[in-house]
């Protein structure tokens, strides 16, 4: 690790030569020629390994991910009970005093901190720790799914219309103008309401694909302007006119032209739009407009648990944090990501 | 000044007509919903849900339809399938308590940013308010503004009772009462803005004190502090105003509904969320118009603040 800090240190051509694998770079160094480069990649791991803040927030993240993938071992081997399965007139044994899940009143009991209903119960007698991992795994799965939707389709969309302008501008551009002047939270609320009603097609109401697909194509915009200016700048560059000039068709030029020079602003936006997705996610279901019944997700535990902010305000704060930790570390991870990346980071003050 | 008045004026049109359609469709396109069965409730019988489809004129062609309930919202008759309230009538009533809401709190994330912002990037205090701004800027991307209301309304609502737990008292009526319920929701609003603000405009001043004309202005003999105000400052904050048009506009046409809900305001975005939740059309539609207008109108005068603040700026439309 210390070594990587030393200049001379990095595969690869120095200026313009190109050097035969196994040859040491340092040698060229040595005698009296230009220091070698090093790729751009290579640089961003370099930066990224010594960014102690973004490394610790990163295997949180990754803590997070694995705790929540674990969800059915815990509802198997300690909670011994699935997420969605109703317990209204069980009783359980708190602290030898025999209390029922859910009271006669309806109100469900608070957090045990035993091995069954840890976190306590909702109305339904269902196991809230368990619906807690349960519900990541939702909110993951979504932002997930959300976020490869808007690489794929942002990307494509800034490519047709950056490439070729004219008519694909004139279709794709309104639409991209319409989605983007509508707040988003609105427009994904309207959606979201619309399809939980009656799914689309052959989906469902209450599949977790149409969150997915809803926060998808609100975003899709956030990602097609950028890319969009990006192969604008690009298409003009000496090794596109040369590409064309040897006859390659567009979409050869597109993927294998253009698309490489794209990688790294993707990369950027790969965490934003993972937390901004995981966000808009817990609107939608705090707004029942997302994640539907019997499926929980961190928004609809905080939105569920609000009943008893006053008696028992772990039942909100407990998947508040988890969003929250989620949600900051792949800001904080994507914000480390782009100061790695950005070519600017040599050469700005440190401030 | 008349070019762009026309201008933006016709494109505002084409956008709000855009957003109607747009909306409309939207609910047009669902399979299995039904409004009428929505109004006339689960158990009604075929016959009263052919009749409620006739009132409301559901059995005409979609374009009718759109046209109809057009004329309804720009005549202000308009009623909304739940309550059977006139919807224009109740954007009316609850926008003062949206604006209530929303003004105060704009006006306070925006100077408190433009404060932090400038300290952070003169480095007074040290790097400690820098980092303090960093780490402000991603919190307040990571919460969630509802959780954040939540979380104030535990702590000072229930648990130290320092603030009254929900609900809001006209300001007419009585303003200490007005600002002692708004206290809470205000700082909800704000809060999460001013470490992102503060941040934009802080990596705003940076880039600007390199430039050319403050090295210039530097060279004449300005004083420090007017070089900071007048050059540094009043440049840096041209991208912040279009950010904060922005916000505010979609805040006042009811985007606050999150923290309208938790916190009990009976503003526009509660009534929105409402009908939202209702799958009630007509309140959704004029909502979206009503955004959409203040979208458009906020747009332009940030572009007119542009130009009195560049005067290199020209407003073209």
């Amino acid at each position: 690790m210390a070594d990587d800090l030393l200049p001379h240190q990095g595969a690869g051509g120095a200026e313009g030569i190109i050097v035969a694998p196994g040859e040491r770079a340092a040698d060229q160094w040595e005698a009296g020629r230009h220091p070698p480069a090093i790729g751009p990649w290579r640089l961003a791991a370099r930066r990224l390994r010594r960014d102690k803040v973004t490394l610790a927030f990163f295997g949180l993240f990754l803590v997070l991910v694995v705790v929540c993938l674990l969800a059915p071992v815990y509802a198997n081997h300690i909670a011994g009970i699935s997420p969605n399965a109703n317990n209204i007139t069980g009783t359980i044994d708190v602290g030898g005093v025999q209390t029922s899940v859910v009271s006669p009143d309806g109100v469900p009991v608070g957090p045990t901190w035993g091995s069954h209903y840890l976190l306590g119960a909702d109305e339904n007698g269902r196991d809230l720790a368990v619906r807690l991992l349960y519900g990541g795994r939702t909110s993951l799965l979504i932002g997930a799914v959300a976020t490869a939707i808007i690489i794929v389709f942002g990307t494509l969309v800034g490519l047709l219309t950056g490439y070729f302008r004219g008519i694909a501008d004139m279709i794709l551009r309104p639409v991209m103008e319409l989605i983007w002047s509508f707040p988003v939270v609105i427009l994904g609320v309207a959606l979201g309401t619309a399809l939980a009603f009656g799914g689309i097609g052959p989906i469902k109401g209450n599949s977790l694909f149409i969150p997915s697909l809803i926060i998808g194509v609100v975003y899709i915009p956030y990602l097609g302007k950028p890319i969009r200016a990006e192969v604008l700048r690009l298409r003009s560059q000496d090794f596109v006119e040369a590409a064309k000039v040897q006859g390659m068709a567009p979409w050869r030029i597109m993927i294998s032209e253009i698309l490489p020079n794209l990688t790294s602003t993707i990369t950027v936006f790969v965490p934003m739009m993972l937390a901004y997705s995981i966000l808009l996610e817990s609107y939608l279901s705090f707004l029942g407009a997302g994640v539907q019944a019997p499926n929980a997700s961190w928004g609809t535990l905080i939105s569920d648990g609000l009943t008893y902010i006053q008696t028992t305000p772990t039942f909100s704060l407990i998947p508040g944090a988890m969003l929250v930790l989620t949600v900051l570390s792949i800001n904080v991870v994507g914000d480390g990501v782009r100061d790695a990346l950005d070519p600017r980071a040599q050469v700005r003050v440190r401030t | 000044m008349l070019r762009f008045v026309v201008r933006r004026g016709i494109s505002a049109i084409l956008l709000l007509f855009a957003v109607s359609i747009v909306v409309f469709a939207i609910f047009e396109v669902i399979p299995n919903y039904n409004p009428a069965q929505a109004i006339a409730g689960r158990n009604a019988t075929p016959t009263t849900v052919a009749e409620v489809s006739r009132k409301f004129g559901f059995d005409k062609p979609v374009y009718v339809q759109y046209l109809d309930t057009m004329k309804l919202i720009f005549t202000g008759q308009v009623i909304d399938y739940q309550d059977n309230l006139n919807v224009v009538g109740q954007f009316q009533q609850r926008f003062g308590v949206t604006v209530s809401l929303v003004v105060p709190a704009a006006i306070f994330w925006l100077l408190a940013a433009i404060a932090l912002g400038s300290v952070s990037a003169l480095r007074i205090g040290g790097t400690l308010v820098d980092r303090g701004v960093m780490a402000a800027a991603i919190l307040g991307v990571s919460v969630p503004v509802f959780l954040l209301a939540a979380v104030l309304l535990y702590l000072f609502a229930f648990k130290l009772a320092w603030f009254p737990n929900t609900g809001y008292t006209p300001f007419l009526q009585d303003p200490t009462q007005w600002a002692y319920h708004l206290i809470l929701p205000w700082f909800a609003i704000a809060v999460l803005s001013v470490g992102f603000y503060s941040r934009v405009l802080r990596s705003n001043l940076l880039d600007m004190v390199n430039q050319d004309f403050v090295r210039t202005a530097k060279a004449k003999g300005l004083p420090a502090r007017q070089v900071f105000v007048k050059h540094v400052l009043r440049n840096s904050l041209l991208p912040i105003i279009t950010m904060f048009g922005l916000d505010f506009a979609t805040l006042l046409g009811g985007a606050a509904l999150v923290t309208e809900t938790v916190f009990n305001l009976p503003g526009v975005g509660q009534y929105e969320a409402a009908a939202i939740g209702n799958l009630d059309v007509p309140p959704i539609l004029v909502g979206a118009l009503f955004t959409a207008f203040f979208v458009v109108l906020f747009s332009a005068l940030s572009d007119i603040v542009y130009a009195v603040l560049d005067p290199r700026i020209r407003l073209t439309g």
